[in-house]
């Protein structure tokens, strides 16, 4: 495979993720303004930040009034579940240049790290090569800054029906890269079914974003003692 | 002014934990336990991403987001392609939005 369609082959993995984004990233851009954002600031935002959840509390708070430590705070306990994320994105990319990794570590996100380890049907090799991996952030990534930059523009043109379907639209991405492996696997879909049940109870005493990371670590270590030795 | 430094702030603090393991995870050499906790994190955080998240889209409609979950479960039963599925439970919700809530 050369390079070219590698890239090629990680632009349509990616297309579904960027379809999803773009409509969220226009009511992201049409709250940003109304918050007293510019354009420019709201679109800068999504270019550097490229961070779904974080950048709506972000806005919020804002808008709430609250302060520049408070917000960054908030923020970066919120996206503590991507140092997780990586853990197992960077795996697969033990063998890239250092700059490689750095590069794209940028674009783990909940969605690009889901296909990004689920997603192949097959361990195709070119599934693990920087152009696959960049064609498919970077396709992701500019559904979410071009969605951003649109909404920016014309505040609120997107009906709340719309953003609530491409939002579970979004769940749908994850349940449909989960459930096949899952029914393979007893003890991959044990490991699933644990963490749901780990991240309800976890809910109720821990702030949300602190119960998806606690139940992850959790859940996956229970994979210490299912899983046989990998091959 | 204070927009600014907040899109920075937020920028450097979203990069860190993103940024991390690709710094750290080559220099160690793991046991074997930690490549199997690593191999099951994907299922581990998508369990965790779904449920309840999903019954959570509207808050005061938790079926709403219980309806879309479940037609992305039965059309991945089927091992449709990922869009399809997404394109299913997408429908699914914008309809009953429509028709019932």
């Amino acid at each position: 495979m050369s390079r070219s369609s590698n890239i090629l082959s990680g632009v349509q993995s990616g297309l579904p993720i960027a379809l999803g984004y773009f409509p969220i990233a226009i009511a992201f851009g049409a709250l940003a303004v109304q918050a007293q954002l510019s354009w420019l600031e709201a679109t800068l935002m999504s270019l550097i930040v490229f961070a779904g959840a974080s950048q709506f509390v972000g806005v919020s708070m804002l808008l709430a009034g609250a302060g520049a430590v408070q917000i960054i705070t908030a923020t970066f306990f919120l996206n503590m579940r991507h140092l997780i994320m990586s853990l197992a994105v960077n795996d697969q990319m033990r063998h890239f240049s250092q700059g490689s990794k750095n590069l794209l570590s940028f674009f783990i996100t909940d969605e690009t790290f889901a296909l990004l380890t689920l997603g192949a049907k097959t361990p195709q090799m070119e599934k693990r090569t920087p152009a696959y991996m960049a064609g498919l952030m970077v396709t992701a990534y500019l559904g979410w800054v071009s969605g951003t930059a649109v909404g920016g523009l014309g505040a609120g043109m997107i009906p709340a029906e719309i953003t609530t379907a491409m939002t579970v639209g979004l769940y749908g991405l994850f349940i449909g890269l989960l459930v096949p492996p899952a029914r393979k696997s007893l003890s991959f879909g044990g490991i699933a079914l644990l963490s749901m049940a780990l991240n309800w109870f976890l809910r109720l005493i821990l702030d949300p974003g602190w119960a998806i990371v606690l139940a992850t670590i959790l859940a996956a270590s229970l994979g210490i003692f299912l899983i046989k030795e990998q091959s | 002014m204070t927009v600014l430094i907040v899109i920075l702030g937020m920028a450097v603090v979203t990069y860190l934990p993103r940024v991390l393991p690709a710094l750290f995870l080559d220099r160690f050499k793991f046991p074997a336990w930690f490549q199997k906790w690593l191999q099951s994190i994907p299922y581990a955080a998508l369990g965790a991403l779904i449920f309840p998240g999903v019954l959570l889209v509207e808050k005061d409609q938790p079926l709403l987001g219980l309806m879309g979950g479940i037609t992305a479960f039965l059309l991945s039963l089927l091992n449709l392609h990922i869009t399809l599925v997404m394109a299913g439970s997408i429908l699914v919700v914008y309809l009953l939005q429509l028709v019932i809530f």
